[in-house]
């Protein structure tokens, strides 16, 4: 029996479950909020073509339009500045083996919890890999929040000095690139912290992650329901020609340990 | 003396709800130019050019010297009622649901003698102040109105018929976030409104206007985007038949060009503000129509806010005042399909307004409140196009005088 057919089977018989990490794309889904005079992310919109009427009578469609970031979506090196030039840094160009690989979650929802800014640090990298073993290189590595489980303002979190909500400090972000990790992800709007424009360098996750030319997730769920290590991320974007990211169906395939 | 009218007992709901009927909506070209000057709340007739004599009603040529150019001027309003009768039968088929009506001859202080609508205020033979108003029909009718306010004169039954006055109505005011949200809020329940709904976007994103609207009473936000046809669907499905006036002020103003503008922006203008206008009127405007005819809070009118410049276009600011003319543009068919349900569309033009996006521009600039005020006062008058502000009013009068050189002195951004 072939790896796969063990796999398929696996599936089938429910030993391998798959658990969904994505929204809803849905109109009303917060997404990021720029500086007012900068260009903006457009939020889902959905325009019914026809519903078994006049406009088509036996069939229903939506045109639909969005931010390449909006929803639960996936952030290409050339998203950021500095991964401008990384080779096969867009959507359509990066290599889809990327897109699944091994998946380690750091559950820091009770710092989380405590703490609306609370920020990754190397330190509970160290304490998780004692505990789980180190980090692969080529895994991808999800920073488990629960912060999905925040409804409305509560998400984006916004005052009058910006947002407020958990992500990886600098360091952090240099402890994943040391272990070679091939993305990392979160349940906020972004990478990085709500505060993070305040980071040196500012927002580290963008701008070292995508500058190494590793991918990013943001807008994930059901974080809690994947083990620390031993699950698969399935995480292909769509392949929009140059596209600096998209939403797309996150998925995690999890073995039950009998 | 008028009595006032007294708020509306909860609708009976085995009893069909009144179809609209309209007063007849029939006029010659020429007397279009009455429902023109009462859509903007002026007194004008047509007075020849040749010979000086005021025309009533509107022709094509002098009825004293045969000229045929005849020029819509502003006129005194003021006229004494000659002869003035009730009257309690009629075929018509509008009439005969709103009988007694009161009808009259004026002689106009401008010179002809009318028949004109009398308010229930006005003695025998009093001196009167005349008005052109538009009926339901959306044409321009004279109605003679007491010199001087009486009480409650607002509650006439020509007045009601034929008005918007938001008095005892139920309101939707499409954008809590726009910068006239809570003056407008305030100003409606001023005027007596018994309910205001606000449409609210985006809720997860703070505004300072939320904890004055929230602390209002009879006041309450719901979820509404303009770009989310679900949302629309979904409040209409609401409070749909509830929605008595509805006043569109979302709006998407942001600066720019054309070469080197932003895109995303130039879309959420459309996007916002005249396609918005279309998916609202798809979920709104069917009930509204078929409610033109309701009891006292009848639907009665729908207001869309538009940038000034609509009438033109601004350098400054392409992508939002060409937003603004597509809405203009679609607003002017919806206009046409409300009229059918009584549904009277008022056209507020704004002028730059005191906020953020007009922050470099010099004053004079619209003040929240003004805006605010300029509607309610609109919709109490029944008008169909009102200029806020005095760029607003400036650029409505150069646009009369002269479109294509009002479109060439903007181009120097005047």
């Amino acid at each position: 029996m072939t790896v796969l057919d063990t796999l398929t089977k696996a599936l089938a018989g429910g030993r391998v479950q798959v658990v969904d990490l994505t929204h809803t794309l849905d109109p009303d889904f917060p997404v990021i909020v720029l500086p007012a005079e900068f260009g903006q992310c457009a939020r889902f919109r959905m325009d019914e073509v026809s519903a078994y009427d006049h406009r088509g009578p036996a069939w229903k469609w939506h045109n639909i339009s969005m931010s390449e970031h909006t929803g639960t979506h996936f952030d290409a090196p050339i998203h950021w500045v500095t991964g401008r030039d990384v080779a096969n840094g867009s959507t359509d160009a990066i290599d889809p083996a990327a897109f699944i690989g091994p998946v380690c979650v750091i559950d820091c929802s009770v710092g989380a919890a405590a703490d609306e800014d609370y920020t990754l640090q190397p330190a509970e990298i160290e304490a998780w890999e004692a505990a789980h073993g180190p980090i692969p290189a080529g895994a991808w590595v999800l920073m488990r929040t629960d912060w999905s489980r925040r409804q409305g303002a509560e998400y984006l979190n916004l005052r009058a000095d910006g947002a407020h909500s958990p992500g990886p400090s600098p360091n952090a972000v240099r402890a994943l690139l040391d272990r070679g990790i091939i993305g990392f992800g979160t349940e906020c709007v972004g990478t990085d912290a709500g505060q993070a424009a305040h980071f040196d360098p500012p927002y580290p996750a963008h701008a070292m992650l995508h500058g190494a030319g590793k991918y990013g997730l943001q807008c994930l769920k059901n974080l809690d329901k994947l083990p620390p290590t031993g699950a698969v991320l399935i995480c292909p974007p769509l392949k929009i020609r140059g596209g600096t990211g998209s939403p797309l169906r996150v998925l995690a395939l999890v073995e039950e340990i009998a | 003396m008028t009595q006032p009218l007294a708020p509306p007992p909860k609708k009976n709901p085995e009893r069909r709800t009144p179809v609209p009927m309209l007063p007849p909506g029939t006029r010659s070209r020429a007397g279009l130019g009455l429902a023109l000057a009462a859509g903007q709340g002026r007194f004008a007739l047509q007075v020849c050019t040749e010979c000086g004599a005021v025309q009533y009603p509107p022709r094509d040529a002098c009825h004293q010297c045969l000229a045929t150019d005849l020029a819509w001027r502003d006129l005194p309003s003021g006229g004494q009622l000659l002869a003035e009768t009730t009257i309690h039968a009629s075929s018509d088929p509008y009439f005969r649901e709103r009988l007694p009506w009161r009808a009259g001859t004026v002689q106009l202080d401008a010179g002809p003698v009318v028949l004109a609508h009398i308010h229930g205020d006005v003695a025998r033979g009093a001196r009167v102040r005349m008005a052109l108003m538009l009926d339901r029909a959306g044409q321009g009718v004279l109605v003679a109105l007491p010199e001087q306010e009486t009480p409650h004169m607002q509650d006439d039954t020509i007045l009601r018929a034929m008005g918007t006055h938001p008095r005892h109505r139920r309101v939707l005011i499409t954008d809590a976030r726009a910068p006239e949200a809570v003056a407008l809020a305030r100003a409606l329940l001023d005027a007596g409104v018994a309910q205001v709904f606000m449409g609210l976007a985006e809720a997860w994103r703070p505004f300072p206007g939320r904890t004055r609207l929230e602390a209002l009473d009879k006041v309450s936000l719901h979820r509404l985007d303009v770009t989310d046809a679900e949302s629309l669907t979904d409040l209409a499905g609401a409070i749909g038949g509830k929605v008595d006036i509805l006043i569109n002020n979302a709006r998407h103003i942001r600066p720019g060009g054309v070469i080197g503008a932003s895109l995303t922006d130039a879309r959420d203008s459309m996007e916002i503000g005249a396609l918005g206008l279309m998916r609202l009127a798809q979920a709104f405007g069917p009930g509204m129509r078929a409610r033109g005819a309701d009891g006292v809070n009848s639907a009665v009118a729908w207001v869309n806010v538009l940038p000034a410049q609509a009438l033109a276009h601004d350098p400054g600011f392409a992508g939002a005042v060409a937003a603004g003319a597509a809405a203009r543009a679609l607003s002017l068919s919806l206009r046409a399909e409300l009229r059918g349900g009584g549904i009277r569309l008022l056209h507020v033009h704004a002028g730059p307004m005191d906020d953020e996006w007009h922050q470099p521009l010099p004053p004079p600039k619209l003040a929240p409140a003004a805006l605010a005020r300029a509607i309610v006062q609109g919709l109490e008058q029944g008008l169909e196009e009102i200029h806020a502000g005095d760029v607003a009013r400036d650029l409505a009068q150069r646009f009369a005088e002269n479109p294509a050189l009002l479109a060439r002195e903007m181009e120097g951004g005047a």
